[in-house]
């Protein structure tokens, strides 16, 4: 069972972003790299925001990160989310990958163990037949973060 | 990156003359009454005020999601001429006070007479900003993960505020219950004679950790707007003129669409309202500092928007707005007042061109809350978007 239910909005990929996605099809979490400037960017865009050269690719990383922000959400804002509430919104600042934030949700903690600098790492959730989103787990090293939080 | 009030000539300086309401009600409030019939009604009520009729009018500004295009509004008050029509971009506010820099440029430079920056919003005939909306841009990366509401948005932005200065949500109750007391001087918010007090706020549901309900604007249905001409026209018609003193639309560096799209803002800059740079054009442009502004409408769709504004407009030094708030700052008898007449949480949420509207009513010492001696007036605009947008108001 997902994080969160499967009427919730699906993304469609774009010609932009299909590389993205096709990797979270594969298990694999591939970030835009730009070949000129050897920077990490995200969203995936035609150029890189660093140096502005259109000579990027794509590499993948290892998905171990750090909370870098959250809330908790409680009112339920799309009917999907009725008797879903709360749940957790994580911003996740990704090892090695310069600032490069993914917005998503962490699956196994409570909104109390949820805190800035927390250690996560990915957590392939399966949303239907073949399509996986980049969620994230508290670390297991994390012990002590979970002592502290609580 | 400067605007050219200086180099105008003498008497081309760009002022507001006329402002207008429709009433303000919660959302639903106005079932019977059609946006397009209460924004005709801001129209006609601003361009009364200003004395001028209506069908003068010739140029339009409004902002990102207005629904009424100036064509439609220019046949519906049966206008001659329209001579320019034009529209800021984005989302979360951020354009309203560029709207009014439209409408300045828009006669200080002559291609129009008389310009109107206006604003309708019926959440109760539309939909809620509130609840989900799919996004043109980047949803993909926001709403599976269910970030789908700017509470949720701008929640992220201030938890590293909080984390980086020590905000909490005892300076978030300050903020609410400063705003709703002043609605309580005013009549046209929808939250006259319904004060708030701390066990309320606290006891409030959460929303979006940290935002309680009262951290949250108001949904409801309206429509306001703010005529403008040069101070030429002005001294002609013999009205009082609030004169622009600086206006500004500006964005840092790599924000992109901010909390509105992936969060991927630089670091240092995350917990903020991407207002530093507006900052620094508005004082180049008028010569003021942060210390000869008397009093502020800042844009308040979240609590939390005011501490980090505060320092984005050099109000109190970075990181120093939690001292600043507990001082009791922001009352209406403190070192620097904000949102006298209620704001978008108190009074209606107007996506920010109510708080230009005070800030008129400020200069011309008319307020329900009049702060006594002020003659400076800063309003901004904008939360959770990407660029954000400012005004200085002065007293002739």
């Amino acid at each position: 069972m997902s994080y969160l239910p499967r009427e919730m909005p699906f993304p469609h990929p774009s010609p932009e972003d299909e590389t993205y996605w096709q990797g979270c099809r594969e298990r694999k979490l591939v970030i835009r790299h730009c070949n000129t400037c050897d920077t990490y960017s995200h969203p995936p865009m035609p150029s890189c925001p660093f140096c502005g050269s259109m000579d990027l690719g794509w590499r993948q990383v290892t998905g171990e990160g750090k909370i870098f922000s959250y809330t908790i959400a409680h009112h339920p804002v799309h009917a999907a989310l009725k008797g879903h509430t709360p749940y957790n919104i994580v911003v996740v600042m990704l090892d090695g990958a310069d600032d490069v934030r993914l917005v998503s949700n962490v699956v196994n903690a409570s909104p109390e163990e949820i805190r800035i600098g927390a250690a996560v790492e990915l957590y392939w959730d399966e949303i239907e037949d073949g399509q996986f989103l980049p969620r994230f787990s508290l670390k297991a090293s994390n012990e002590s973060n979970k002592k502290e939080a609580s | 990156m400067t605007f050219p009030y200086s180099r105008a000539k003498s008497g081309q300086q760009p002022c507001i003359i006329g402002i207008g309401e429709s009433e303000y009600k919660r959302r639903g409030g106005h079932a019977g009454t059609s946006e397009l019939t209460l924004l005709l009604q801001a129209i006609r009520a601003a361009a009364q005020d200003a004395g001028i009729d209506a069908r003068q009018l010739d140029g339009y500004a409004s902002f990102g999601y207005e629904r009424h295009e100036p064509v439609i509004v220019q046949t519906a008050l049966a206008a001659p001429e329209l001579n320019f029509s034009n529209i800021v971009w984005g989302g979360a506010g951020g354009g309203c006070c560029a709207s009014v820099m439209l409408a300045a440029l828009a006669v200080s430079s002559g291609m129009s007479q008389y310009a109107v920056a206006y604003r309708s919003l019926c959440q109760g005939q539309y939909e809620r900003y509130g609840q989900f909306r799919a996004r043109p841009m980047y949803g993909q990366y926001l709403a599976p993960f269910g970030l789908m509401a700017p509470a949720q948005m701008t929640a992220l932005t201030f938890r590293r505020h909080m984390e980086q200065y020590g905000t909490s949500s005892e300076h978030l109750a300050e903020i609410a219950l400063t705003i709703r007391a002043n609605a309580q001087k005013n009549p046209r918010s929808v939250m006259y004679g319904k004060p708030l007090d701390r066990e309320q706020y606290f006891n409030a549901r959460m929303i979006a950790d940290p935002f309680r309900l009262y951290d949250c604007c108001l949904e409801t249905d309206g429509a306001c707007a703010v005529v403008l001409t040069t101070m030429e026209n002005a001294e002609r018609l013999g009205k009082p003129a609030v004169p622009i003193l600086a206006s500004a639309q500006a964005s840092g560096p790599r924000w992109s669409l901010g909390p509105m799209g992936t969060h991927n803002m630089p670091v240092n800059d995350y917990g903020t309202v991407n207002s530093s740079q507006v900052a620094k054009v508005l004082y180049a442009q008028s010569g003021l500092t942060p210390a000869d502004i008397d009093v502020a409408q800042i844009y308040d769709a979240f609590t939390g928007l005011i501490p980090m504004a505060l320092e984005d407009y050099g109000l109190c030094d970075r990181g120093a707005s939690p001292r600043f708030i507990e001082s009791g700052a922001l009352r209406p008898d403190g070192e620097m007042p904000i949102n006298t007449a209620g704001g978008l949480l108190s009074e209606a949420y107007l996506h920010g061109l109510n708080l230009v509207i005070e800030g008129v009513r400020q200069m011309r010492g008319v307020s329900t809350n009049q702060i006594e001696g002020a003659k400076t007036c800063l309003v901004t605009s904008g939360g959770g978007g990407g660029h954000k947008s400012a005004l200085i108001l002065g007293k002739n």
